[in-house]
């Protein structure tokens, strides 16, 4: 692939950026990132991947657009609310940048689908809502081997880390199960600052990218921790736990599980 | 013995909107009993009913995740900066 002039004048920013250049620009040209969530972590990110010039961006997303998302949902306008989430992100995707092939997934993610989503890209977002999507996007990366960057979000707190399956530590590592329904405040309740989300879906986009060109220092076997009440990062260690149930010495991880959802209020 | 222990928003109901709480104890599991005088309820939110640590959330010591040190039987000291972190779901 060889940058057209329009190219070079649209990512000349980032091309005079030594580690970046032509060549990494025609690798993120090449490069194809899945996003699981069109919402608040998936929007930021998204954006500044499309805008960089990433060639294909997947997004999955099953919902629609609802006013009360757009307080940090910034893929979306006011004028799609009622627009599925996946269609309304590519709509304002190919307005910012047309060179992005932007393939929108109206569907739930679950164990019999998702292999097959997953499979033919270079690595995943996941920017999605509930224990049950994190867990299985989790197990069927390290499955796959497909490179995950993790990005959660709670009020005023934000965590992040990035996975390359076989290396570094997964998200069972961490947190080897999820909690039980009921006992963690559902996604609805809770409460979330739109900024926090933008925070934290753009330190996954840098993730990806560092990924993609492959340069700098990535977040494995790390958690970034973020606290906007005090605007406090924190970085603690996540072991490879070798007695972890998908990535460990002797998985006992067989077949992909759905665990029952959590916040069933979101349903209609 | 003072030891600073790192709250989550998840948990700060319970330690009255304090993001930061004092606590002591020779080890993790006494620094929780003795949190719990304080802050009742908080015990129940780190074990399950078979007195283990949960398995959604995590105690480090500085950067150290105990489950990788001596567990709950880990101990602490003057100056350790104790963080409780919480999985958290929301995207
Ligand atoms: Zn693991």
């Amino acid at each position: 692939m060889s940058l057209s002039n329009e190219q070079i004048e649209r990512y000349s920013r980032q091309i005079i950026l030594n580690n970046i250049g032509g060549k990494g620009q025609e690798k993120l040209l090449s490069s194809k990132v899945l996003i699981i969530g069109a919402g608040g972590l998936g929007s930021p990110a998204a954006l500044y991947l499309a805008a960089a010039g990433v060639g294909t961006i997947g997004i999955v997303d099953s919902d629609k657009v609802e006013l009360n998302n757009l307080q940090r949902q910034i893929l979306h306008s006011t004028k799609n609310v009622g627009k599925s989430k996946a269609e309304s992100a590519k709509e304002r995707i190919n307005n910012l940048n047309s060179d992005v092939n932007v393939i929108p997934y109206i569907l739930r993610l679950t164990s019999e689908n998702i292999l097959d989503i997953i499979k033919d890209y270079d690595i995943v977002i996941d920017g999605s809502d509930n224990f049950p999507t994190r867990y299985l996007v989790n197990d069927a990366c390290v499955i796959l081997k497909k490179p995950l960057s993790h990005g959660g979000i709670f009020k005023y707190d934000g965590q992040v880390m990035t996975i390359i399956p076989g290396e570094s530590a997964c998200y069972r590592c961490l947190f080897p199960q999820p909690p039980p329904p009921g006992l963690v405040p559902g996604c609805q309740e809770a409460g979330i600052l739109g900024v926090v989300a933008g925070i934290i879906g753009l330190m996954q986009a840098n993730e990806v990218l560092k990924y993609l060109l492959g340069i700098g220092e990535l977040l494995t076997s790390k958690l970034l921790i973020f606290n906007a009440i005090e605007s406090r990062f924190r970085i603690v260690k996540i072991p490879k736990n070798d007695n972890c149930f998908v990535c460990g010495k002797n998985p006992t991880l067989t077949k992909l599980i759905d665990y029952e959802e959590f916040c069933s209020v979101k349903k209609r | 013995m003072c030891i600073c222990i790192r709250i989550p928003t998840p948990l700060q109901k319970i330690t009255k909107d304090k993001s930061e709480v004092m606590g002591k104890g020779k080890n993790i599991k006494e620094l929780i009993e003795n949190l719990e005088k304080d802050y009742p309820g908080i015990k129940e939110r780190l074990y399950d009913e078979k007195e283990n640590l949960r398995r959604f959330i995590n105690i480090y010591v500085n950067e150290e995740d105990i489950r990788f040190l001596k567990g709950d039987e880990t101990e602490i000291k003057d100056g350790d900066e104790i963080s409780i972190i919480p999985a958290i779901a929301g995207g």
